[in-house]
């Protein structure tokens, strides 16, 4: 693949870095990431990724786009109220960059299909933007049995954490957390707030993981998990060990299926926080 | 007797057990925390019987879900 003189202009500050350059860029443009969940995290990535050129993105979301959600998920505009978020992302991202291929998957993930997503493209480098405890084991747990990379990440209130799994290369999210916490043990976005910005922190920071997968440059935040508080502004990462004993990736894991926790609560899907 | 936890130091008065640490540090919601001591996980089982020491280095780990609706 070379690059046409289009391409060389449109990617030309990324060219143009060391680490990146016309190889780089001609990664990126065969790249694909799957991105689950287009909300706050999702969103941000979604369009980064999209402006870098990846060359391929999965949309993964079964809800559609609500009022309550335009305050951080701008990938979605106002015209796109009641719109099937994946729909909203793709157009989105046609507009942003045509080049890019948008695969849209307008279901929840579950044990039953997330094999079969991850699969459908065989993408390189899977993005956790979801909102709930079930879907995030479920994530970790399929990336650990398809051995695909993936980005985890959360957010609330000021707060955000996020992780990189690499096959082989360090702890994956089940070493930390080793089940999800009982139903509402835990507050969501939606019942306890999140300022807006905080997908777009945590969010453009997962899509430089997968630029950086994608490229092969620097480290990666496997073996750690970045934690940012935006009302003391402080960035830490804590180093995370290996756990020989973890359930999915350990030495005899128990878990050598996926199975589903009990979807997330949807009582409290249409009140508006805050 | 001073201690790091999550990056910032806490002084106590004499060596506690995680369980009571979690309540002498403000963990928030002991019961779902996930605790490391001195870069090693310490198992929910064990809490009791692991003790905080002088120039420990504790890190409270805590869920975050958030991202999507």
């Amino acid at each position: 693949m070379s690059l046409t003189n289009e391409q060389l202009e449109r990617y030309s500050r990324h060219i143009i870095l060391e680490q990146v350059g016309g190889k780089g860029q001609e990664k990126i443009l065969s790249g694909k990431v799957l991105i689950i969940g287009t909300g706050g995290l999702g969103a941000p990535a979604a369009m980064y990724l999209a402006a870098a050129g990846v060359g391929t993105i999965g949309l993964v979301d079964f809800d559609v786009v609500d009022l309550s959600n335009l305050q951080r998920q701008i990938i979605h505009q106002t015209q796109d109220v009641g719109k099937a978020k994946v729909e909203s992302g793709r157009e989105t991202i046609a507009a942003m960059n045509p080049e890019v291929k948008v695969h849209t998957y307008n279901e929840q993930v579950t044990a039953a299909n997330i094999q079969d997503i991850i699969r459908d493209q065989d993408y390189d480098f899977i993005l956790d933007g979801t909102d709930n405890f079930p879907a995030k084991f479920l994530i970790n747990d399929a990336c650990v049995l398809l051995k695909k990379p993936f980005s985890h990440a959360g957010i609330i209130r000021f707060q955000g954490q996020t992780m990189t799994y690499v096959p082989g290369e360090g702890p994956c999210y089940r070493c930390v957390f080793k089940e999800p916490p009982p139903k509402d043990a835990v507050p969501t976005c939606r019942q306890a707030g999140v300022l807006g910005v905080m997908g777009g922190v945590l969010g453009t920071l997962q899509a430089t993981e997968a630029l950086k997968y994608i490229l092969g440059a620097g480290q990666l935040l496997t073996g750690q998990l970045l934690t940012y508080d935006a009302l003391t502004m402080a960035f830490r990462k804590v180093k995370l060990p290996a756990n020989e004993d973890c359930a999915v990736c350990g030495k005899q894991p128990a878990i050598t299926e996926l199975f589903d926790y009990e979807p997330p609560t949807c009582k409290l899907r249409n009140t508006r926080v805050g | 007797m001073k201690v790091q936890v999550n990056g910032e130091e806490l002084v106590i008065e004499k060596p506690v057990n995680i369980k009571e640490f979690l309540v002498l540090a403000k963990a928030e919601q002991p019961e779902y925390v996930t605790v490391q001591k001195n870069d090693a996980f310490v198992e929910r089982s064990k809490f009791e019987e692991t003790f905080v020491e002088e120039g420990d280095t504790i890190e409270f780990l805590y869920f975050m879900g958030g991202g999507s609706r």
